[in-house]
């Protein structure tokens, strides 16, 4: 586990006041989820697969979608930039706000900006860079980091909030949700005045308008592109969608799955700049296509993972991400999405340091089962499980399976162990070196060793009598 | 295929497979040369081990008779697992064509024979634990359509059926707090409903849970869908 605390180490110092609460919202938003999308569709599964044959078109096609996505935002205004690594896209941003002499941005949340660290590097150069998002607002103000990709702050009570709050002095203490709710309005209020870029992400791109979606449930998007005059959206190069008649199935799908919403409250759509007859609308719109992994991903075996459209149904979902919570995960994406997506962003040089993510899954399927793009996340955590294999990176308390393997393809072998095994059942199990052994039997009683015993029942039962 | 978990511990599991299978009329045969599937080394990401042992389940369960399993574990190790591991192998044929054949034990009496009605008296109430391994597949419909088929059985549905138990394999082992925290929900579910046995269609979700249970000092009663309707049968003065 190369140092790291392992997945199962995290969620056993997890307190149960936060797992309790991860458990609770997470199986709540899934329940809800799951009603909504079968009341309402009569095969909801027929559009998870829709969805992800045409989100799977396009990373197969990426190369000729990418220049195609660039022209037809240049001719609709925009400047569009590349970034290959985390670093050009963070120095792409500071670029253009030194070039605009802008200091104070506003942020939506946007995964990418916490995958290249946007707000640390901006903080360093000097840059106030607020995030409006509520539960982001609550990270920055923490120094922390988001636990879920759709609610970042799953891991904190309002109590824990209300200190937070306080300690800024945003008010005397006080956890009734609705008054921080208010309080946050009022401060953020100030700073959309204040500020002169937005930062934000987005939710889709249309390869055939060049439109950028964006979804929000609390309007703040709308309060930062009202405010300022230059707008850059950083965006993962597998954000497109073909048409825009595909954004429909998209949408709904994104609502229902992320939050058991028909649609989010606040869609956006983003041609470019403003019009000379249009009243409102950024003078400057950036867009930044970020790599940073991406390409690594669509040169391995689990070009799947890149369809994911971030609704966090497969955390909510995971009975693991239920008992660990996110930060157990070590990564900006947990969950199932991130024990598959984390490690390969790591690229191949430094893969190993999250090899062991992959294994911190019981293989259940419901992750499969949620995907709105229908990514066979089981698959790809195993391809990943033989990567590390092959690639000999040591993964603690995994048993080694070669003896097996040979035990396994020799039949008389195979049958004298399992008489053989029955020994066991006269020994203190529980104390032999064996840490597999040890493992389950902390926890869990052994059954009786019967080996052979199936085997001996059918000889008898079929000897002539 | 008895599996390797009834091979090691629940010989009456097998038994009672191979039971139902001939109360149906069929001709049941045994090769004796079976060992494992070979999930064990495909989960932990040893592929080339996994894959000598397939190879071998290969040969010993050469021919073109339908290989039935009372396991969805094992049966979607061969239906789904094995041909993923051997995609750029020069054998993948042979390994899809033993997918092909291959049956999960509830899902072949019902969809592979016709049967939907099981005979027999089995007073119980069951709850049964679908396992992960059946997601997808017709195979937790089956089991229990059969059950709730059987006279004197009432099967209860409980919490969060959809949950994992915990099992996993290997993950068992590797996360064990994790893996322990999932079985005693799953536990606290089937609690509820106060049922009178645990059914489930795989050994490994009963071994795991039943285990706990009885590590806790408040062991359950768990059985394999192929024991109850065994059981039910037998009851009936079918003879085994």
């Amino acid at each position: 586990m190369n140092g790291r605390k392992s997945v199962d180490q995290a969620a056993a110092e997890l307190s149960a006041e936060t797992q309790a609460s991860v458990y609770h919202s997470t199986k709540v938003t899934h329940e809800k989820r799951t009603k909504l999308l079968f009341d309402q569709y009569k095969n909801p599964d027929q559009l998870r697969q829709w969805a992800g044959e045409v989100k799977q078109h396009v990373i197969d096609n990426l190369d000729s979608y990418l220049p195609a996505v660039e022209a037809r935002m240049q001719q609709n205004g925009i400047k569009v930039h590349w970034a290959a690594t985390a670093s050009a896209a963070c120095h792409t941003v500071l670029d253009i706000l030194v070039a605009r002499r802008a200091y104070r941005v506003v942020k939506t949340k946007t995964m990418v900006s916490e995958e290249i660290r946007l707000g640390r590097f901006l903080q360093h150069h000097g840059i106030e860079s607020v995030e409006t998002d509520l539960g982001e607002f609550i990270v920055q103000i923490d120094k922390d980091h988001p636990s879920h990709i759709v609610r970042p702050i799953i891991h904190k009570n309002r109590r824990e909030i209300a200190q937070s709050f306080e300690r800024e002095g945003l008010g005397a203490y006080n956890d009734d949700p609705k008054t921080i709710t208010m309080r946050a309005r009022e401060h953020l209020r100030h700073k959309y005045m204040e500020a002169d870029v937005a930062i934000t992400g987005a939710n889709f791109v249309s390869a055939e308008s060049g439109r950028i979606v964006l979804v929000t449930n609390e309007g703040n998007s709308r309060f930062c592109l009202a405010a300022t005059r230059c707008h850059i959206a950083l965006i993962g190069i597998e954000k497109i969608v073909p048409r825009d008649q595909d954004l429909p199935l998209f949408l709904n799908l994104l609502g229902r799955s992320a939050t058991a919403q028909e649609l989010t409250v606040y869609t956006e759509f983003i041609k470019g700049p403003r019009h000379e007859d249009q009243l409102d609308g950024s003078d400057e719109v950036h867009v930044i296509f970020v790599d940073n992994g991406r390409t690594d991903v669509l040169e391995s075996d689990c070009t799947e993972i890149l369809r994911c459209i971030r609704c966090g149904a497969c955390l909510n979902v995971c009975p693991v991400y239920r008992q660990a919570s996110g930060h157990a995960y070590r990564s900006v994406y947990p969950g199932p999405l991130g024990a598959v997506l984390s490690p390969l962003m790591m690229g191949k040089r430094l893969f190993f340091e999250k090899a062991d993510l992959p294994k911190a899954s019981s293989l259940c399927g419901a992750c499969h089962e949620v995907c709105p793009v229908n990514i066979p996340i089981p698959d790809l955590l195993l391809r990943l499980r033989n990567r590390a294999h092959v690639r000999g990176v040591a993964m603690e308390g995994s048993p080694p399976m070669g003896a097996w393997s040979v035990l396994a393809s020799q039949p008389l072998a195979w049958r004298t162990a399992l008489s053989a095994s029955r020994v066991l059942n006269r020994l203190p199990t529980d104390l032999l070196p064996i840490p597999a052994l040890q493992a389950w039997e902390q926890s869990r009683a052994l059954p009786e060793w019967r080996g052979g015993a199936f085997r001996k029942w059918l000889a008898e039962r079929r000897r002539p009598s | 295929m008895a599996t390797c978990l009834c091979d090691a511990f629940y010989d009456d599991v097998a038994a009672a497979t191979l039971q139902v299978l001939e109360f149906v009329g069929l001709d049941v045969e045994f090769p004796e040369g079976q060992t494992c599937c070979g999930q064990p080394a495909f989960n932990g990401g040893d592929w080339s081990a996994s894959r000598r042992v397939v190879r071998h389940t290969l040969r010993t369960f050469a021919g073109d008779l339908p290989v039935i399993v009372p396991s969805g574990s094992c049966t979607a190790m061969l239906a789904h697992g094995a041909p993923l591991e051997f995609e750029k192998e020069r054998d993948l044929s042979a390994v899809q064509e033993l997918g092909q054949r291959t049956w999960e034990l509830a899902d072949f009496l019902v969809h592979g024979r016709g049967i939907t009605k099981w005979p027999g008296r089995y007073d119980a109430t069951i709850a049964f634990h679908r396992s992960c391994h059946s997601r997808g597949s017709r195979s937790a419909e089956a089991a229990t359509t059969l059950l709730a088929s059987i006279p004197g059985v009432t099967v209860k549905e409980f919490g969060e059926g959809e949950q994992c138990c915990g099992f996993g394999g290997t993950f068992s082992v590797t996360f064990p707090h994790i893996s322990t925290a999932m079985g005693d929900l799953k536990l606290e579910h089937i609690r509820a409903v106060q049922p009178d046995v645990l059914v489930s269609a795989d050994m490994s979700c009963l071994m795991h849970l039943g285990g706990r249970a009885t590590k806790e000092g408040k062991p359950i009663k768990t059985q394999h869908f192929a024991q109850i309707l065994r059981d039910a049968m037998l009851a009936n003065g079918g003879t085994a």
